[in-house]
């Protein structure tokens, strides 16, 4: 592995399986973020992103959730094999995760001080008492919250703070890579983009790569340095956040997200949504999984998966690009 | 290609309303996963029939009138459950016992539900003074323990069958007021209640057509869980003297009179505990299966 | 904090008037009156009048509530029983203890069985340590406490022969009795704890603790744990109520002076004032240890006792 990447995932494949039926939640994805970088992984609710994240951590159900094969390569360690006392080293400590809904994440009957205290004393037990308690308070003015208020419970903070509280809770270990599951989806618009400051700024004064998972392209554009565009538990297009937002050459579904996007000038009767759901990820359709909803769908869409076809740092899996050597400008249709 | 999403498309409404119909199938079929609740299925249709069918297999006689020289017998082939201490055939008696035990706890279980939902829908929905009183009185109506409040109207009212139905509706119904009351205030402030309330709905209407149908599920486990409650109170207050009078056949009743005769006749022990526990046990086990089916994700 | 206690003290006042109330008013719905109970059927209609008159009995309802209300209270005088022309008081309160005594035994003793059990079964769910507990915990539940009251009887004191079976003479006298009163709220302690732990081990904070790296007895013990046990306070309190139950049950069956038997046997003699005194007893005893329960839960609830405290900015 390269020097440069922190995490590479080669061909991972999860499911989920209970009683009455498997679901196929990560179909052979592949992913590479590097050293100090952002990579912004999007899609809508049910794509895979958070099985994904859960698969990085290890932290899939106990009995449900199986991870069928690939390779999960952390800072040189397979994060697969490892047994799991050294994995929980690993958890808060090389590799954090932050949550999608605050108001849920922290416990009620513990003082956010001790929540904090607990991942610094877990990964560093020899530590004096004085010196957790200075790296708390530390950690707490780091994201804007008054150290003073470590004694409080977590029902004594607003969805932001205690938000910025969770995100104390992950950086305080300085963790290599942080992954931030929807950080701010569960947030006002207004406080969304000051927590998106705020994790902005500590990355770039930590230097910690990152995975932001997200479902807003905007939050991409503020933020990531690459993009990897998931479907159906797949990764249907990655690149840079230039090739993904300025490329002629786009997937489809992604054409779809950018269409969607309500736009301030432009004056549209109607919003352009993409038509049709995601398919069951239980009972997932023949050939390109997009197919059924695929504006440009042609006969071999519906038949054959479609190959993955690279162009520089820019992936597509399409059977539109397939021959790269013509250039194809996809056909725009009302 | 337009074929494709034109068909994607129609094809979702259908699918919206073929998942709806499919609730309460979705429903039954994981009820049937479980062995422990079909286990209970089983045992509670075995019994109600027997009881229904009680007249057919023994006269109603055989469980009042004792021969007094075969007193005390252990099962044999014409008693297959041995005799009391007044002759009388033990089989009959648990027969014909079950029907008024199941028959009372059925009733009071109605009856306590009604009351007790109408009264925490009220008190959820109005809110304000008209709660606040209700749960007031609830309180200290509460700081009565059960047996105590049986007993004195039991004293008050004299043992029958309709004093002990009054007194056990009495006793249960404040299950389910708290109950009720707090589905109400959770589901009373969802939007389509508003809707409800915008469209012109009046009060009554939107307890009963929106709110009510949410809460049934809660509403259903509780109501099958406390038939089985009431069951064990009922006979235990017979066995204390306060329930159906002799010689009403009564399990609790048997029960209290084999107190007497358990050295000799470990029959007259046995036989109706075995009916109370198949009974409660499989009304528990329909209780939890029914929890289970309707609440998938207490299982994983 | 200070407020809330203050609050929940000052409410137990109108809570004890409003139960003697209630009291009053089932017992005004019994056909007879006393005098008659006290003469018997031989006596005139006027003695009966007479003595009713001087009993007070034909006062108006709430002159009569008011009155036993007074006395009872400020000079604890409960009446005389109908019964055996004894002061109540004296009559009831040392019986009064020996059933407040058992259902409190029951109390510990079905916390000390149901709650360890029903953590365990939680945190080992679907393996043998939770099958066989549940199972058991299951049928417990299925079974009247006076009928598991005979079984034991049956098997330890006729069979065995280990414990006596009646009185409360000695020590062994009360494991018995004790064990009938407990088993069926351990059951119970038992399910309930599961499914609040299992609930508990549910929640989101459990996912950020074993996303920080902690270890699995970790989140069980210090995490789940806390959480769960807060509703599991209030129903062991609530569970005083099916241990009154179950102690008047015991009594009846292992021959125990205790005033839940007494009550039972005063039923038939129409002896109004012993039962109207007994179940009062019994409920302001019920009443004051809810109250304490939920002091206690507002205490070690952080969110409740943030409510009551002085805000911070």
């Amino acid at each position: 592995m390269n020097s440069d990447t922190i995490l590479e995932i080669k061909n991972l494949r999860v499911i989920y399986q209970t009683d009455l039926e498997t679901v196929e939640a990560i179909n052979g994805i592949d992913l590479k973020i590097s050293k100090g970088k952002t990579l912004g992984l999007v899609g809508e609710t049910g794509a895979g992103k958070t099985t994904t994240a859960l698969s990085i951590m290890r932290l899939l159900p106990e009995r449900v959730g199986k991870v069928l094969s690939g390779e999960i390569n952390f800072a040189g360690h397979e994060l697969l094999n490892l047994s799991p006392l050294e994995m929980r080293k690993v958890r808060g400590d090389k590799i954090a995760m932050v949550f999608q809904d605050p108001m849920t994440s922290l416990n009620p009957v513990m003082t956010v001080g001790e929540q904090i205290a607990e991942a610094i004393i877990l990964h560093n037990p020899d530590l004096r008492a004085e010196e957790v308690e200075k790296r708390v308070e530390n950690s707490l003015s780091m994201v804007g919250i008054m150290p003073s208020r470590k004694n409080e419970y977590s029902h004594q903070f607003s969805g932001g703070m205690k938000q910025r509280v969770v995100i104390a809770m992950a950086i305080v270990c300085e963790p290599e890579l942080l992954i931030a599951d929807e950080p701010t989806t569960a947030l006002d618009v207004t406080i969304q983009a000051q927590v998106l400051m705020m994790i902005r700024e500590l990355r770039d004064r930590l230097g910690t790569s990152m995975l932001m998972i997200t479902h807003d392209l905007g939050i991409v554009a503020k933020i990531c340095d690459e993009v990897a565009v998931m479907y159906a538990g797949e990764i249907i297009e990655s690149g840079t956040v230039f090739d993904i937002f300025t490329s002629k050459r786009r997937h489809p579904y992604t054409q779809g997200l950018f269409d969607s996007i309500p736009s301030l000038d432009a004056r549209t009767a109607r919003l352009k949504p993409i038509q049709g759901l995601m398919p069951d990820p239980s009972d997932l359709p023949k050939g390109c999984y997009f197919s059924p909803r695929c504006k440009h769908c042609m006969e071999i869409c519906t038949k054959q998966h479609p190959e993955r076809v690279t162009e520089g740092t820019h992936t597509l899996l399409c059977h539109l690009y397939s021959s790269l050597s013509t250039e194809q400008k996809p056909k725009e249709e009302d | 290609m337009e074929n494709a999403v034109s068909q994607t498309v129609s094809q979702i409404p259908e699918k919206i309303v073929f998942k709806k119909q499919s609730q309460a199938k979705e429903v039954w079929r994981r009820y049937k996963k479980n062995k422990g609740a079909m286990i209970g299925l089983v045992l509670l249709s075995f019994i109600l029939v027997m009881l229904a069918g009680a007249n057919f297999i023994v006269p109603y006689s055989a469980a009042t009138k004792g021969v007094f020289s075969q007193i005390n017998q252990l099962p044999s082939a014409a008693h297959i459950f041995g005799t009391d201490s007044y002759g009388r055939d033990v089989f009959a008696r648990v027969l014909y016992g079950g029907r008024t035990s199941l028959l009372v706890a059925i009733l009071a279980t109605i009856s306590s539900c009604v009351i007790g939902s109408t009264l925490g829908a009220i008190s959820g929905y109005f809110g304000g003074k008209v709660d606040s009183i209700i749960m007031r009185s609830l309180d200290i109506f509460m700081s009565i323990p059960d047996i105590l409040f049986t007993m004195a109207v039991v004293f008050a009212l004299g043992a029958n069958f309709e004093n002990l139905l009054i007194a056990l509706t009495l006793a249960y119904f404040t299950n389910y007021v708290r109950l009720v009351r707090s589905q109400v205030l959770n589901l009373a402030e969802q939007d389509y209640v508003e809707a409800a309330k915008a469209g012109g709905a009046g009060s009554a209407r939107i307890i009963i057509s929106h709110i009510l149908p949410n809460a049934m599920g809660v509403i259903i486990i509780n109501t099958t869980l406390n038939v089985a409650k009431i069951i064990l109170y009922e006979s235990t207050l017979s066995f204390l003297g306060l329930g159906m009078p002799p010689p009403t056949p009564e399990w609790g009743l048997m029960l209290s009179e084999a107190r007497e005769f358990m050295r000799a006749a470990p029959h007259l022990l046995f036989f109706p505990t075995l009916a109370i526990v198949m009974s409660a046990s499989s009304i528990n086990l329909i209780g939890d299966g029914l929890r289970d089916a309707l609440d998938p994700h207490l299982k994983s | 904090m200070y407020r809330y206690v203050i609050n929940r003290l000052l409410f137990l006042i109108p809570t004890v008037l409003g139960v003697i109330f209630i009291i009053f008013l089932v017992m005004s719905i019994t056909p007879g009156d006393p005098a008659r109970v006290l003469l018997g059927d031989a006596a005139s209609q006027v003695q009966v009048d007479a003595l009713n008159h001087q009993l007070g009995y034909d006062l108006p309802f709430l002159e009569k509530y008011g009155h036993y209300v007074y006395k009872a209270v400020v000079e604890q005088d409960f009446g005389v029983s109908y019964f055996t022309k004894q002061s109540v008081f004296e009559e009831v309160w040392p019986r009064y203890k020996v059933t407040m005594g058992l259902a409190f035994i029951g109390v510990i003793l079905s916390s000390l069985i149901g709650i360890p059990f029903g953590i365990y079964t939680a945190v080992r769910q679907y393996s043998l340590w939770d099958t066989i507990p549940s199972l058991l915990a299951f049928f417990a539940a299925s079974i009247p406490s006076f009928v598991l009251g005979m079984l034991l009887l049956y098997l330890f004191s006729l069979k065995l022969n280990w414990f006596p079976s009646y009185g409360i003479e000695s020590f062994t006298s009360y494991i018995m009795p004790a064990l009938a009163v407990a088993i069926p709220p351990a059951a119970m302690n038992l399910r309930f704890t599961k499914s609040s732990m299992l609930e508990s081990i549910r929640q989101d904070y459990i996912r950020t603790a074993r996303a920080k790296g902690a270890s699995e007895s970790t989140v069980i013990w210090k995490h789940a744990l806390k959480n769960a046990l807060l509703p599991v306070v209030t129903n062991v309190g609530m569970s005083l109520g099916n241990l009154i139950c179950g102690a008047v049950v015991a009594e009846k069956l292992f021959s125990i002076p205790g005033i839940g038997s007494l009550i039972v046997d005063r039923i038939t003699y129409k002896d109004e004032p012993v039962i109207i005194a007994g179940t009062i007893l019994i409920s302001v005893c019920f009443t004051v240890v809810m109250l304490i329960v939920d002091l206690i839960y507002a205490y070690i609830d952080p969110r409740i006792r943030a409510k009551y405290a002085r805000v911070r900015g």
